[in-house]
């Protein structure tokens, strides 16, 4: 009797696994790499209506983030500025530059200026400004140097993992209240000082929720 | 097999260069590759709403109508001796007496807590035109900011209700910031302003001999 199956038919099965294998490994790497906001949301840098420059106004002029992002420490919500509080200082500076024709058109006919919301997480999280600020943690474990950037890009995750990381080991990343609004602060690393973050933990009750109603409701 | 890793090594290679690297800078709107409820149709802080004209969320106020907490002093409101249906406590929240003259003197107590309130506030909201030292020179001065100096015969006589309404609706050039602070908030930086201003005007004689070493008189 003549053989049914050729030759090579014995080596299908291993070539089978081998390829599944292969497969699988490539879908597994790709989805762990790429489905994940620290590659989704990670470096969106939207082109905004006004050209402005955190670099400059924060970084250069040492403008206080408060001056704009007036409310950050009184609510949960970091408030974009009104065209008024850009106007303080361009019904002045630069009064007739093309680029700031979008503001001047803005606050004379009362409709917003159209920013381009770029730090966003889902709407299940409630994160509140205020008590981050108010207790210690800096803008820039959130949003990175904003104060060096030309054009704001999403610098860090916003991940639930990125916020545990930080819930589990507050230690880790509180600063002192005068230091929260300075972002080229630099993280003293020897014993006393964290002792000394391991004390603010403590004195100001400092206990993030690691429970899913902490943030979600 | 050999055709197989060519296709499969090509599809990965096609991916990754599509796709390209975690925190690559990008224009694009964020993929939500999970979106489940992460955008729910709900009343967000300066979001934007089809439901108004003119698409807001954060609605203007109706004519004849204050927002809570930044202009009535509620607990006056509701006290059994309230008596002005108005304004509430005038002095406190404009500055004025009944009559319409400026209040001398500030009508809240003084204490260092309130001191340590208007230097921050001083420092985020005045400091950049009017200068740390309250002379005129902030950091927008080059930029061309015209911001008076504290330290002259006129604003060191002047009521400390004139400052409140300065701040409150601006005067000149400088507009006003009755949206970013509240009544107790601009109190404390008049009280900041009358230190800066004793600063740049003591004389010799209030210091005692140890001072006096010490700055060399």
């Amino acid at each position: 009797m003549a053989n049914v199956f050729p030759k090579w038919v014995n080596t299908v099965p291993i070539k089978l696994i081998v390829s599944i294998l292969l497969i699988k490994t490539a879908v597994v790497l790709g989805v762990t790499y790429y489905c994940t906001p620290k590659y989704t949301r990670v470096g969106y840098a939207p082109t905004q209506p006004v050209a402005f420059s955190h670099a400059l106004h924060s970084g250069q002029l040492e403008i206080d983030c408060r001056y704009c992002h007036t409310y950050v420490d009184r609510s949960g919500h970091s408030n974009v500025p009104t065209t008024e509080v850009c106007m303080s200082c361009h019904s002045m500076v630069r009064k007739d530059d093309p680029q700031l024709a979008v503001v001047r058109d803005s606050y004379e006919s009362g409709e917003p200026v159209p920013w381009v919301r770029i730090h966003k997480v889902p709407d299940y999280v409630y994160f509140n400004h205020a008590v981050h600020v108010n207790r210690g943690i800096s803008c820039v474990e959130c949003h990175g140097r904003i104060d060096e950037m030309e054009v704001v890009h999403h610098a860090k995750p916003l991940s639930m993992g990125f916020c545990l990381e930080c819930h589990r080991n507050p230690e880790d990343y509180i600063r002192p209240v005068e230091e929260v609004y300075n972002l080229d602060w630099e993280r003293p690393t020897d014993a006393a000082s964290q002792a000394e973050f391991e004390g603010f933990v403590h004195d100001w009750k400092v206990n993030p929720p690691q429970s899913c109603s902490g943030c979600h409701r | 097999m050999r055709i197989f890793l060519l296709i499969l090594t090509f599809i990965i290679f096609a991916v990754v260069s599509i796709l390209g690297f975690r925190g690559s800078l990008s224009k694009n709107t964020p993929i939500e590759v999970f979106p489940d409820m992460d955008r729910q149709a709900k009343y967000k802080p300066q979001a934007k709403n089809g439901f108004f004209t003119d698409g807001r969320n954060d609605r203007p106020l109706p004519a004849h109508t204050v927002a809570r907490g930044n202009y009535l002093n509620q607990q006056a409101v509701f006290s059994d001796t309230f008596a002005d249906s108005k304004l509430g406590d005038m002095a406190y929240n404009l500055g004025k007496n009944p009559d319409g003259s400026f209040v001398k003197k500030v009508p809240i107590e003084a204490t260092n807590e309130l001191m340590k309130i208007g230097e921050e506030r001083y420092s985020i909201f005045c400091a950049a035109c009017h200068g740390a030292a309250g002379d005129g020179n902030g950091v927008t001065k080059p930029y061309g900011v015209l911001a008076a100096t504290y330290h002259d015969t006129r604003l060191r006589s002047v009521e400390d209700g004139y400052i409140f309404d300065v701040i409150t609706n601006g005067k000149g050039l400088m507009y006003g910031l009755k949206d970013r602070l509240n009544p107790r908030e601009r109190w404390a930086a008049i009280l900041y302003v009358r230190a800066l201003q004793q600063s740049q005007n003591a004389s010799v004689d209030v210091l005692n001999s140890a001072q006096r070493t010490e700055l060399g008189f």
